[in-house]
């Protein structure tokens, strides 16, 4: 990692909107991601999670807004940007065809620094499957996958969005440890997620958001506490004291999101 | 952490990730490499140059047929074979006969004037019942069969086939693969990394040059083998050509390539590109068959410069100068199409 002012944030962004057509995806959101801090973006599905993530990861354009990603513009010096992002995607289905270090060595020949395939592979516990074709990968094996092309560059900021979701709690606990190991040698991560007790381990600070805009912003434990102290909890209840979940229904209601 | 300069360039890892992926799938390398052979086989054997083949000739049963079969029968290169007079038409529809002899003074044929080898079969059986009528013969003509290596049709059905397999190839294989790349967001992935975004359909290009060796090499040697079809040129004009062609393929394909969400839609526009060069750039038949106006169209098509550059070098031995028009033409092909993707391309 670049040695920096430690007071530039990793993320800023100023009045982001972007619509797709009548719908509103993000509605004027300001985000500051600090850095060597791991920020959480929670919110119900279609929030605008996805959408913001990708605008910060200049594959979306927004509409209107400021984004700083290190220091940096998109649209001025992508490619010197990108060799200092990791990203994980939602939807990215890598190569069945291919072996996971072919994978590995695929996306470590477009950075110019970064790890060996090997020491990647170490990295996301994966060296024992580094001959396996990734069609032949369990769920939690192909998620540690995204993250080592994520890391093979050993990034700056890392952007993961929903890095845990269809994961079973054996590679959940894996993937987060594999985080903290990440964040401890210096990273800033930016991960959006829909589980609290995720959010509560890994983040510093979490924004909720709902209907793209920023509802709530903290850490974990502050945004507890001022729940306790607007609606304590309820005595008979079996839980001694109110989760990020809790905080998470008291700020985007209760009712179902589908779409 | 160790520090290292990037350990092999983007372009080769791509071009290897390509060729993998490939060579892992049974079935592509199916259609691509057996299945033209096996194309190429089965037209080979139906158009072999053949001895004399006979014609057949059906006479209608009633007074004066046995004097008409006996007549034909004896003529050499008729088989005779009798119809029932409500099956003739029917007949001569399925091909069973070429043509129909109705006895009477004098006889009536009936054939399919749409049909060359009807029209000829009414020659034959003409010729043979005047002749047993009393009809002299003025002279005998001398005949010289043309079963000479390069002047046969299968000499000219060869580089079509190839022509028209490295066009379909190329497409299908580099459609399919970025269209399904883009399905499964792998390009949405890779847009995200400091890849040039050019060294991505340049890799598909390459990629498909390393098939074209096993492909044309297969195709050709095949072909001089089994039916002794000459490569008169030299080999290096020859692999310039399959090099040059493939490339305006790629091209073309990554064209096509360049937006589509989904397979099925892929599939439409490469029909819907393909088919028309398969019918009017000279693969089964010549091209020149079709109206003058359209020939200019005609020849501008990459098809029809492959096709007619290939024939150039195999049969006629021609130079890289002499095919230099035809070069030009899919150069300019591969050129544009790439431009045009790279400016289009849809990565997410």
């Amino acid at each position: 990692m670049t040695d920096r002012a430690p007071l530039q944030p990793a993320v800023l962004c100023r009045g982001l909107h972007k619509r797709y057509g009548d719908v509103v995806a993000v509605a004027g959101l300001d985000l500051e991601v600090r850095a060597g801090e791991c920020f959480g973006l929670l919110g119900p599905n279609g929030a605008g999670k996805t959408t913001t993530i990708e605008i910060l990861e200049g594959l979306l354009e927004p509409d209107a807004g400021d984004v700083e990603v290190l220091g940096m513009r998109w649209g001025a010096d992508d490619r010197a940007l990108r060799q200092r992002l990791g990203i994980q995607l939602q939807e990215t289905q890598l190569q069945e065809k291919l072996r996971v270090e072919e994978i590995v060595r695929l996306f470590r020949s477009f950075y110019e620094r970064g790890p060996s395939v090997s020491e990647v592979l170490e990295m996301v516990e994966l060296e024992p499957k580094r001959r396996s074709y990734v069609g032949k990968l369990s769920g939690g094996q192909k998620q540690r996958l995204a993250v080592a092309c994520a890391l093979v560059n050993e990034p700056d900021l890392l952007f993961l969005d929903e890095p845990t979701t269809g994961l079973d709690p054996q590679s959940r606990r894996h993937l987060w440890s594999l985080l903290e190991a990440y964040r401890r040698r210096g990273g800033t991560i930016l991960l959006t997620t829909h589980y609290m007790d995720e959010a509560e381990t890994l983040c510093n600070r979490v924004a909720i958001v709902d209907h793209g805009r920023l509802i709530a912003l903290g850490s974990p434990r502050e945004l507890i506490a001022s729940l306790e102290r607007e609606a304590p909890p309820r005595p008979q209840s079996a839980v001694p004291s109110a989760t990020l979940e809790d905080v998470f229904v008291a700020h985007t209601g209760r009712h179902l999101r589908d779409d | 952490m160790t520090r290292r300069e990037r350990p092999t360039h983007p372009l080769i890892e791509l071009t290897l990730a390509r060729v993998l992926e490939f060579v892992r799938e049974p079935e592509a390398v199916f259609w691509v490499v057996v299945f033209p052979l096996a194309l190429a086989l089965a037209l080979g054997i139906a158009f072999r140059t053949k001895a004399d083949e006979p014609v057949y000739a059906g006479v209608i049963d009633g007074a004066g047929a046995s004097e008409i079969r006996t007549a034909l029968t004896s003529a050499p290169g008729i088989t005779v074979r009798v119809v029932a007079r409500d099956r003739a038409d029917a007949a001569l529809r399925d091909g069973a006969v070429q043509v129909v002899v109705l006895p009477g003074s004098p006889p009536t044929y009936r054939y399919d004037a749409t049909r060359p080898e009807s029209r000829l079969a009414r020659l034959a059986v003409d010729a043979a019942l005047q002749r047993a009528a009393g009809r002299a013969d003025v002279f005998t003509a001398g005949q010289q069969r043309l079963d000479v290596i390069g002047a046969r049709y299968i000499d000219w059905l060869i580089p079509g086939l190839l022509g028209m397999n490295i066009m379909g190839t190329g497409m299908w294989s580099i459609g399919f693969s970025v269209v399904y790349a883009r399905a499964r967001k792998v390009l949405k992935r890779l847009a995200a990394t400091p890849m040039a975004r050019r060294d991505y359909l340049l890799a598909q290009m390459l990629a498909r040059l390393v098939f074209l060796a096993v492909e044309a090499g297969g195709l050709l040697g095949f072909a001089a083998l089994v039916f002794s079809v000459p490569v008169r040129g030299s080999l290096i004009t020859l692999t310039v050509l399959l090099l040059v062609g493939a490339s305006a393929f790629s091209g073309l394909g990554l064209l096509v390539a360049s937006r589509p969400r989904t397979t099925e839609v892929a599939s439409g526009w490469m029909n819907f590109v393909m088919l028309p060069m398969w019918v009017v750039s000279g693969v089964f038949f010549s091209s020149a068959l079709f109206p003058e106006a359209t020939q200019p169209l005609i020849h501008a098509l990459p098809l029809t410069a492959l096709n007619d550059a290939l024939r150039a070098v195999m049969l006629d031995g021609a130079s890289a100068a002499a095919i230099g028009h035809e070069l030009a033409i899919l150069g300019g092909w591969g050129v544009v199409s790439f431009g045009v993707a790279l400016k289009v391309f849809r990565w997410r």
